[in-house]
C-alpha cells in the first residue's frame, strides 16, 4: 500500500530516501520535504517508515482494492532489539498490539571480521569446506556429506529417478 | 552528458547485487581470500534491499542434521519431486550439505530463531522450514557484508558486464550508473558474482493503477540477475520453469505457515474439499512417477506445488471459485491467531494493511486466496537461472567446468536467483551459493585464471553512451511535443513495462489467458518482443530516476525474451500449474526428460537451445 507524508512532521532528513529500496522515496524541492513519486512502484515493505525519526510517513492501503479509514503504525526500536505494531481496523472492532524482537545480540558485535582470523591452509583450500566449517554444520561427527559418505552416485536420465 | 566517469580498478571480486546471495558472497570471499579487494555494486542500500528487505518469518530451507532431522539427500528427493524431475542435483545436494552452517552463523550474529521447548531444536513450520522472527535479516547480514567489503557502493545500477578484450568469453568487470549522482561507474575487476535477484513485473500484474506495485515478489526485482548474464551470452537454464504462487488475494500474504504450522487448509465456494477431484485426471496428464496420490497419502510424499495449482486454477475456471482458507478454526487458539498475523508483518505488511481495510478477522471469516501472476526466479519453489558449474566432487562431467557455481563464461559466478536448477533454496540456500560462490571466485583467481585480463576506454565509453542513451533521446526530442507524455519519437519506461507485461500476459501464458499458451501464440509474441527491443532503443528517461527504470526495463525484457524462447522448446508441459502448453498437455518423459540450455549470441541477438541431460542421486525413496 502506497506511502505518503504528513507535511507537519516531515523535516526533510533524507533518512527515508536513503533506504527506500525502490528508490520512491525523493525530497520535494520547493517544499523541502519528502514524498512518494512513484506510488505504483511501492511494495508498503515500511522500510521507509521504520526509519523515519519523526513517524512522519504513512501508508494507505491502495485505491484498487483497499477502503480508506484503517491503520498500520510501527516503532522499531534498534537499541532494545525490538519491533511494535499497532493495527486498527476500519470498523474500530479490532485494535491490536504486537511486539516482536528483531535481534538477540547488539548490533554487529558478533560477526567475526574474516580477515583477521587464522587464514586457511592449502588443505581448507582444496576441500569443499566454507568458513568454520565442519564446526558450523554438524556439532557430532563433524564430516562433510560427499555423494560416497551417502552411499550415493549420480546416474543420468528418468531411470534413476 | 556531464556526468562523471569514476574507474574503480584492481577488484578481485565484484559482488553485482548484494541481497541474500550477494551478502554471503561478500562474506564469505575475505575468509578465502583476506588479501583481496572485494567490492559491492549495490541499486539500492545494502540494508534494506532484494526480496528480504521487509524480513522473513521463516527460514525455509534448514536441513537440521545437527538434530538427525534431514541430510541433504532428503531435500533433493523434496526438491526434485516438487519440480517433477527437472533440477540439478549436484547444486542442490551441495547447497544443502552447507546450508544448515549459514544458518546456525544467523542464530550466532543475532537474528532470532525461535526453538522448540520441548526437542531444543528450531521451531520448525515444516519438514524444510524453521521460524525465525526474522523483521532484521537484511540488516543483519548486510553488517556481515559491510564488514567483509573494502568498499560497498549503494545506489549503483550495474547495467552491463565488461568482457575481457584478450581472451574471448572471460568476464572483466562491470559498468552501472548511481542513481542519485548520476555518474558513471566502471568496475574493472577479475571476477563478478552476480547476485541481482529474479524477477517480478514480467507478467502483468492482477494489481492495477496505484496498486501495482502490489506484486508477491518485490517490484524492484528487474531481473538484473538474467538480464546481466544473458547479455554477456552466459547460457541459461529451466527459464521456461516460471512460478505462480497462491496466496492470500489481493495482499499476496504468504501462505506456508497457515498452512504448514497453523494447520489452516482450503475449500472452493461451496465450502467442499476440491483438490483431490482433479488429481486421477491429472495423474493421466503427468504421469504416476509425478502425482500418486495413494503414495502420497502413505508416506506423506510432498504433492507438487505446481500440481495443487492445477486443482486451484481448475476449479476457479468450473465456476467454484472463490478457493478460501479456512482459518476460523485455528484462530480461535489465541497463539496461532498472533502467530498469523505476525507472519505478515514480518514478510508481507501489506495483507496485514488489506486485512485491517477491509475490516477481514480471520478468526471469523475465511480470507480468500488467489494464484499470482507469473514470476521469473530461480531460488524459490522454481529454479530458473545461468548453467552453473557444479563442485568437483559431486557433479557429473557435462556440469562440471572447473569452478562452482561459475557460468558459461570465464570468472563469472552467480548466487540465489541467478543460479538455474537450484529451486527451494529460499533465503539461506541463497546466501549459502553466494558462499560457494566466493571460496571458488578465490580459487579461480589464485589459479591465474584472471591473468592479462584487458579491457579497453573504447569498451568503456561505448558502455556509457548506451547507459545514457534514453536521457540523450529524451532531450533531443522532448521539445518536439508541447506537453504529457505522448511523443511519436519515444516511450517511457512505464509505457514500455506496460506493453512488455501485456505481450508476455497474452502471449507466454498470464493470469487472463489461464496461464496457457501454444507454440503459434509463442512465435506471434516473440516477433513482438524483437519490435519492442527495437523501440526499447528508443525509451527516454525524463531524469536518473527514469534511467533506472529504463534499465530495469532492459533487464526485464531479456529474461522475458528468455522465458519465450525457452517456454517454446520444451515441447510438452512439465509443470501443469504453472503454465500449459496447450499444443503439448502431457508430461513426455521420453523426450524431454531433460534439461534446457539456452544461449544468446551477444552480438547477434539470435538464440541457440540444447537439451541438457538430468542426472539423479539413485535411490529415490518413496516418501521423499
Ligand atoms: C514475500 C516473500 C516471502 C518470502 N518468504 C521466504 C521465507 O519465508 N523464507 C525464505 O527462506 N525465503 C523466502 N523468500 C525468498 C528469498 O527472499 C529469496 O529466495 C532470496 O532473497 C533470493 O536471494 P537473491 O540474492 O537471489 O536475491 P535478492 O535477495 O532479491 O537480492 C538481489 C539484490 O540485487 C540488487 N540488484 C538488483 N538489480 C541490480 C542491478 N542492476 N545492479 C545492482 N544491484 C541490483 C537488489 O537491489 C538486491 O539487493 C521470500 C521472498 C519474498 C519476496
Ligand atoms: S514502503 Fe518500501 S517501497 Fe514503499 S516508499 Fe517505503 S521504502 Fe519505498
Ligand atoms: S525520514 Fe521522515 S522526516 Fe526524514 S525526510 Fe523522510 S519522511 Fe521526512
Amino acid at each position: 500500500m502506497p506511502t505518503f507524508v504528513y507535511m507537519t512532521r516531515c523535516d526533510g532528513c533524507g533518512q527515508c530516501v536513503d533506504i527506500c529500496p525502490s528508490d520512491i522515496m525523493h525530497i520535494d524541492t520547493t517544499v523541502r520535504r519528502a514524498y512518494n513519486i512513484e506510488p505504483n512502484m511501492c511494495w508498503e515493505c515500511y522500510s521507509c517508515v521504520k526509519a523515519c525519526p519523526h513517524q512522519a510517513i504513512d501508508v494507505r492501503g491502495y485505491a484498487d482494492f483497499a477502503p480508506l479509514g484503517h491503520s498500520v503504525r510501527v516503532k522499531r526500536d534498534e537499541e532494545k532489539g525490538v519491533i511494535a505494531w499497532r493495527i486498527k481496523f476500519r470498523n474500530g472492532e479490532k485494535d491490536m498490539d504486537l511486539l516482536a524482537p528483531i535481534t538477540t545480540k547488539p548490533w554487529g558485535k558478533h560477526i567475526p571480521q574474516l580477515r583477521d582470523v587464522p587464514a586457511p591452509t592449502q588443505e581448507q583450500r582444496d576441500s569443499q569446506l566454507l568458513y568454520n566449517e565442519p564446526k558450523y554444520i554438524r556439532f557430532d561427527d563433524g564430516g562433510l556429506h560427499t555423494l560416497e559418505s551417502n552411499g550415493l552416485k549420480m546416474i543420468k536420465g528418468v531411470e534413476g529417478y | 552528458m556531464a556526468y562523471k566517469t569514476i574507474v574503480e580498478d584492481n577488484i578481485d571480486i565484484l559482488v553485482a547485487g548484494a541481497g541474500l546471495g550477494g551478502t554471503g558472497a561478500a562474506f564469505e570471499a575475505r575468509y578465502w581470500g583476506q588479501d583481496k579487494k572485494i567490492v559491492i555494486a549495490e541499486k539500492a542500500n545494502i540494508d534494506r534491499s532484494g526480496a528480504v528487505a521487509q524480513g522473513l518469518y521463516a527460514i525455509n530451507c534448514y536441513m537440521g542434521t545437527r538434530f538427525g532431522e534431514n541430510n541433504p539427500e532428503d531435500h533433493v528427493r523434496y526438491a526434485r519431486i516438487d519440480l517433477m524431475g527437472m533440477v540439478r542435483e549436484d547444486l542442490l545436494f551441495d547447497m544443502a550439505r552447507h546450508v544448515d552452517s549459514a544458518v546456525h552463523q544467523f542464530e550466532e550474529w543475532g537474528l532470532p530463531l525461535m526453538r522448540n521447548p520441548k526437542t531444543g531444536a528450531y521451531q520448525r513450520e515444516g519438514r524444510w522450514q524453521i521460524m525465525i522472527h526474522g523483521e532484521s535479516y537484511k540488516p543483519i547480514v548486510a553488517e556481515a557484508a559491510k564488514k567483509a567489503a573494502d568498499k560497498v557502493f549503494n545506489r549503483i545500477c550495474v547495467t552491463h558486464l565488461l568482457m575481457d578484450e584478450s581472451k574471448p568469453n572471460r568476464v572483466a568487470g562491470a559498468v552501472g550508473f548511481n542513481v542519485r549522482t548520476g555518474n558513471y561507474h566502471v568496475f574493472k575487476s577479475k571476477t563478478v558474482i552476480v547476485g541481482a535477484g529474479g524477477a517480478s513485473n514480467i507478467y502483468k500484474p492482477r494489481s492495477v493503477g496505484e496498486g501495482a506495485g502490489r506484486v508477491w515478489y518485490a517490484p524492484w526485482s528487474s531481473g538484473s540477475a538474467y538480464g546481466l548474464l544473458i547479455g554477456a551470452g552466459a547460457k541459461m537454464t529451466q527459464m521456461e520453469n516460471r512460478i505462480v504462487l497462491a496466496r492470500f488475494k489481493d495482499g499476496y500474504g504468504p501462505v506456508g505457515a497457515y498452512f504448514l504450522h497453523l494447520k489452516t487448509y482450503t475449500q472452493n465456494g461451496m465450502g467442499e474439499e476440491y483438490e483431490s477431484k482433479w488429481f486421477p485426471a491429472l495423474e493421466e496428464m503427468v504421469g504416476k512417477r509425478y502425482l500418486d496420490v495413494e503414495a502420497s497419502h502413505r508416506t506423506h510424499r510432498p504433492i507438487p506445488t505446481c500440481l495443487r495449482n492445477h486443482a486451484f486454477i481448475s476449479e476457479v475456471n468450473a465456476g467454484r471459485g472463490p478457493i478460501h482458507m479456512v482459518t476460523m478454526h485455528s484462530f480461535q487458539d489465541p497463539h496461532l491467531e498472533e502467530i498469523g498475523w505476525h507472519n505478515f508483518l514480518g514478510m508481507t505488511v501489506g495483507q496485514a494493511v488489506l486485512w485491517a481495510a477491509t475490516d477481514v478477522n480471520p478468526k471469523y471469516e475465511n480470507p480468500e486466496l488467489t494464484t499470482s501472476e507469473p514470476y521469473v526466479m530461480g531460488s524459490h519453489a522454481t529454479g530458473c537461472g545461468a548453467w552453473c558449474s557444479g563442485p568437483e566432487d559431486i557433479s557429473p562431467p557435462e556440469y562440471f567446468w572447473g569452478y562452482n557455481r561459475m557460468t558459461t563464461v570465464e570468472g563469472l559466478f552467480g548466487a540465489g536467483d541467478a543460479v538455474g536448477g537450484t529451486p527451494h533454496a529460499f533465503s539461506s540456500g541463497s546466501f549459502t551459493e553466494g558462499r560457494l560462490a566466493a571460496k571458488a571466485a578465490c580459487k579461480y583467481i589464485d589459479e591465474g585464471k584472471a591473468a592479462g585480463i584487458r579491457v579497453s576506454d573504447e569498451q568503456i565509453n561505448r558502455r556509457k553512451a548506451e547507459v545514457y542513451k534514453p536521457m540523450e533521446h529524451y532531450r533531443i526530442y522532448r521539445n518536439e511535443i508541447t506537453a504529457g507524455s505522448v511523443n511519436p519519437n519515444y516511450i517511457n519506461p512505464r509505457q514500455g513495462l506496460d506493453r512488455l507485461q501485456k505481450l508476455m500476459d497474452e502471449y507466454a501464458g498470464g493470469v487472463t489467458v489461464s496461464y496457457m499458451t501454444n507454440e503459434k501464440l509463442l512465435n506471434i509474441g516473440l516477433k513482438k518482443m524483437k519490435v519492442l527491443e527495437e523501440d526499447l532503443e528508443k525509451v527516454a528517461a525524463e531524469n536518473i530516476h527514469e534511467l533506472l527504470r529504463a534499465w530495469e526495463l532492459k533487464h526485464r525484457h531479456l529474461t522475458a525474451e528468455s522465458v519465450f524462447h525457452h517456454t517454446l522448446f520444451r515441447k510438452e508441459t512439465r509443470w501443469p500449474g504453472y503454465y500449459y502448453r496447450g499444443d503439448h498437455m502431457k508430461v513426455d518423459d521420453e523426450n524431454w526428460h531433460v534439461l534446457t540450455v539456452s544461449r544468446r549470441d551477444p552480438q547477434t541477438g539470435e538464440y541457440t537451445m540444447e537439451k541438457a541431460p538430468c542426472y539423479h542421486l539413485v535411490d529415490a525413496k518413496d516418501d521423499a
